[in-house]
């Protein structure tokens, strides 16, 4: 038992290396290959006081993120500089009054905040003029919102752990908080017809303002954002775009001088699909 | 700065505060940790060459704040009167049942270096090279160090367990 070897990843290539100090922290932080995981454990098999040893340390990983993670969850202080050459970001610490409780742990975006129907159906206010959704056959290069949209979701929809700031078992918060930051009443659409629920929502910073973002879930893990942006220049285009970014595919449209973009690695058809429902849900009824 | 960069650093925020907090225990002077990181970050970002790499650049940012800290404290002993970890109560507790404070206060007594490498591996989960990245020190120090760190901190867990365990764990 040594630590001269300190390159757990490479020593997979010789198989017949002794087992190390460094694999035994290494298959504790599930740093190893596949194949020196298995003969990590072959070897602890038959060496209990190892075995004991790598019990603990897995003990301490799991004490230690008991003690620490929920400071996660906490609001973060209002004087936390959160943008180039701001001393803080206004809208965070006015957000903490709203947000009595947030989501819990790792587990929050799991499938359990089921969303009501009807509490569900009213998607964003202030709606008006007529929509005339044309569809713009625009593929492309994404520009402005809708690039800023496709980096958001890259960000953001692959955190297992903490992919939103609010769930949506907090959906009054949710809508609270996003409304006043926003500066209108701001209301996450319900997708549950086409398999995807709400995750859970948080606020980003944008070029002129505040940018919303739901996160919603389908049964098989994939994530669908929806960003909502009040930072668009004055023209009303209900024209439905399509562009991608590497994998991501984003819808996007404008309609009163709100810009929408809907990203995900699912396929155009299903991403159309999700648009028109979010687009049906936003028309003044 | 492109929108990406800035939503990088900003995700990172909830986990540099976790760090802060594992780091030195108190919410406020964490925080203060944090924020010191965060100021640095965007006004260094645009000389900032290696894209790519933003958690262990701010993570690293916020090693070299937490060093100068300590360098500060020592240089000035009087300031640091109130920062001593508090003895441990001498009571006999189950390491399956120690408790969440009881953990802090053990953690606050390792070496602050072995502390750093602990719970970037052990908590923000980073891999053995990110972490010499972000500490600028050779991979096999973050391991040497991590083996002393868990080592240390098993046997002040195992001596605070109760003694019947010891003596089925030495039969």
């Amino acid at each position: 038992m040594t630590m001269d070897d300190h390159k757990p990843r490479g020593i997979a290539a010789d198989a017949v290396s002794p087992i190390t100090e460094a694999d035994l922290h290494a298959y504790v932080d599930r740093q190893l290959t596949p194949e020196r995981s298995a003969l990590v454990e072959q070897f602890l098999a038959t060496h209990p006081e190892e075995q004991e040893r790598v019990r603990d340390w897995r003990q301490q990983n799991v004490l230690l993120h008991d003690l620490l993670d929920p400071v996660v969850d906490e609001p973060l202080p209002m004087r936390l500089p959160l943008k180039p050459g701001a001393h803080a970001f206004p809208w965070r610490g006015l957000a903490a009054g709203v947000l009595v409780a947030i989501v819990s742990g790792g587990s929050a975006w799991s499938l359990r905040g089921h969303m009501d129907a009807d509490a569900a159906r009213l998607a964003f206010a202030n709606q008006a003029g007529t929509p005339s959704s044309t569809l713009a056959s625009s593929d492309g290069e994404l520009t402005g919102f809708a690039h800023r949209a496709a980096i958001a979701h890259v960000v953001y929809s692959p955190d297992v752990r903490r992919p939103v700031e609010v769930g949506a078992d907090q959906e009054q918060a949710l809508v609270t908080w996003l409304s006043k930051r926003m500066g209108t009443a701001v209301k996450p659409p319900s997708l549950a017809g086409l398999g995807y629920e709400l995750i859970g929502g948080r606020l980003l910073p944008g070029d002129k303002g505040p940018v919303a973002q739901f996160m919603y879930g389908a049964a098989g893990g994939q994530r669908l954002t929806l960003y909502v942006t009040r930072e668009v220049p004055g023209q009303d285009d209900t024209a439905f775009k399509f562009g991608k970014d590497g994998p991501v595919n984003v819808f996007y449209w404008v309609e009163d001088h709100f810009g929408y973009a809907i990203s995900a690695g699912a396929d155009r058809a299903l991403l159309m699909k999700v648009s028109q429902e979010v687009y049906r849900q936003l028309k003044p009824r | 700065m492109r929108a990406q960069d800035e939503a990088e650093i900003v995700a990172c925020i909830p986990s540099l505060r976790r760090y802060a907090r594992g780091l030195v225990s108190d919410r406020d002077r964490a925080d203060d940790l944090v924020q010191d990181t965060l100021e640095r970050a965007w006004s260094r970002f645009s000389m900032w060459q290696k894209r790519g790499e933003v958690r262990a650049w701010m993570f690293g940012i916020m090693h070299n704040h937490f060093i100068d800290r300590l360098r500060a404290q020592r240089s000035r002993p009087e300031d640091s009167a109130g920062d001593d970890v508090p003895e441990l109560p001498q009571r006999a507790v189950q390491a399956d049942t120690l408790e969440v404070r009881d953990l802090d206060r053990l953690l606050q007594r390792l070496p602050p270096e072995h502390r750093e490498v602990l719970l970037l591996v052990g908590v923000e989960e980073m891999s053995y090279q990110e972490v010499a990245t972000a500490l600028g020190v050779p991979i096999g120090t973050v391991m040497s160090r991590l083996s002393r760190a868990r080592a240390r901190l098993r046997e002040e867990m195992q001596g605070r367990a109760a003694p019947a365990s010891r003596i089925q764990r030495v039969k």
